[in-house]
């Protein structure tokens, strides 16, 4: 069965099975590996990605659901030559070990911070909890995700140079 | 594990929608968020011929507030409800309720139709459905139906729903702005399933005491229940800490929980009583959640 969609910006055109998970035809068929597969059913978020603009499980959808939509992954989220804000944030604040999980963190707090700059560490242990970490006991992710707010227009009295931070800005 | 091999549809208008069930007998499944659904399959504990996609169905993603009460299609998102300013005085039961469901992206594509079709006795929705006497709207070969919350509940996972039949809304009766109410759940990690929950709510007469209680538990039985012994303990009473002791009492040993893998029967029982005793003491303070 055929679907077509957007992923990271450029049109694809897949010919899969209906049982096919959106995770596995990212990685199997479009070689995106940056998604991970952890418990296949909706528990580990390691396989979030972002559905018009939404973070979604993605082996909770089908792909052949995701037929017209708009598909962002971890490597929509980053660049060859530098790292975003995010990422930068995730590194400083050694916020992760093995990394299995971070394609999920990352896609997740994009979605967050997006959508609510302004959200505190309890929002943002909130949002997490739908992400399981095996190695880092999460309290230097949350911490990460905080240091990033400056870069997706955090307006509290943190931000010491919010211009700053608003010309770094490289989503 | 990988899903088991279905074929998918994905129709357009309702009609096809049911006639696609109706043809399979039983052996379809619709699919609506899928985040109750694809983990099914994935363990395999669910494995249709066919899987009927509602995404494109029109008009089931409404959510209509009026002085009538609170109208649901049956395609709204958890984020949808969440997002819904109306909700808070709608019906701010059914909004702190939500709050409670699943994990952030979880919500993101969880559907209030889903949630009721899946009828499992640890979620919320169903719950707050049968607490808050909704009425569960469907169309099926034989026409439209609707069924009160007290009936469709038949057991864990188990539903009045014919094999042809879709749920398209879930309708709340109106909310009061006086109406006293309170939700309580303990789960392990929140956006986990409830270890025991409990939703009340009651009206006060003019002297103050409260009448028309409902009291309702969740995740202490194979399905959600009102507990009328605990309802009758509170109403026609000034609701104070002696009152509260009573009701906790009474819904205590009105339930029948189940040993199982997360607790003990004995633990559950006394989870239930404590979050009902908070969920009145949340009522009392208007508080309602905390």
């Amino acid at each position: 069965m055929r679907a077509q969609f957007k992923v990271n910006g450029a049109d694809v055109d897949v010919d899969v099975e209906p049982r096919l998970t959106l995770a596995d035809c990212l990685r199997h068929h479009l070689r995106l590996t940056g998604t991970h597969v952890g418990c296949e059913h909706g528990v580990c978020g390691a396989c979030t990605v972002l559905v018009d603009g939404a973070a979604v499980r993605s082996c909770l959808m089908l792909a052949v659901q995701a037929d017209g939509v708009e598909v962002v992954t971890v490597e929509g989220l980053s660049h060859d030559d530098h790292l975003t804000p995010l990422q930068a944030s995730f590194r400083k604040h050694h916020a992760l070990q093995c990394g299995f999980c971070t394609p999920g963190m990352i896609t997740t707090a994009h979605a967050l911070l997006t959508n609510e700059p302004n959200c505190d560490a309890e929002r943002v242990r909130e949002v997490l909890s739908g992400n399981l970490c095996r190695c880092t006991g999460y309290i230097s992710i949350v911490e990460a995700v905080l240091d990033a707010r400056s870069a997706y227009g955090h307006e509290t009295e943190g931000t010491k140079d919010p211009a700053k931070g608003r010309d770094d800005r490289d989503l | 594990m990988k899903l088991p091999p279905f074929e998918y549809a994905c129709p357009s208008d309702l009609s096809e929608a049911v006639a696609l069930l109706a043809a399979r007998n039983g052996d379809a499944k619709l699919l609506a968020g899928g985040q109750s659904l694809v983990p099914m399959l994935a363990f395999r504990l669910a494995a249709p011929a066919l899987l009927v996609d509602l995404r494109k169905l029109p008009g089931l993603r409404k959510i209509d507030v009026s002085r009538n009460g609170v109208v649901l299609g049956s395609m709204v998102r958890w984020c949808d409800i969440l997002a819904d300013a109306r909700l808070r005085t709608g019906h701010p039961l059914l909004l702190a309720a939500v709050a409670h469901v699943a994990h952030y992206q979880i919500r993101n594509r969880g559907t209030i139709g889903g949630s009721i079709a899946h009828a499992d006795p640890a979620a919320e929705i169903p719950g707050i459905a049968l607490a808050c006497e909704a009425e569960i709207a469907t169309v099926g070969t034989a026409g439209p139906r609707l069924i009160k919350a007290a009936d469709f509940f038949i057991g864990p996972l188990m539903t009045l729903l014919e094999p042809d039949e879709i749920i398209v809304e879930i309708r709340f009766p109106a909310w009061p702005a006086q109406r006293r109410w309170g939700f309580q759940e303990f789960a392990r990690r929140r956006g986990d399933f409830a270890m025991a929950a409990a939703a009340v709510w009651f009206d006060q007469d003019e002297g103050g005491r409260a009448r028309n209680a409902h009291v309702g538990a969740i995740g202490v039985g194979d399905r959600p229940q009102r507990l009328p012994e605990a309802e009758a303990a509170l109403n026609g009473r000034m609701i104070d800490d002696a009152v509260i002791a009573q009701a906790e009492a009474a819904a205590c040993a009105a339930v029948d929980p189940q040993t199982d893998i997360q607790a003990s029967a004995a633990y559950r029982r006394a989870l239930l009583g404590t979050m009902v005793e908070r969920a009145l003491k949340s009522a009392c303070s208007g508080m309602g959640e905390s």
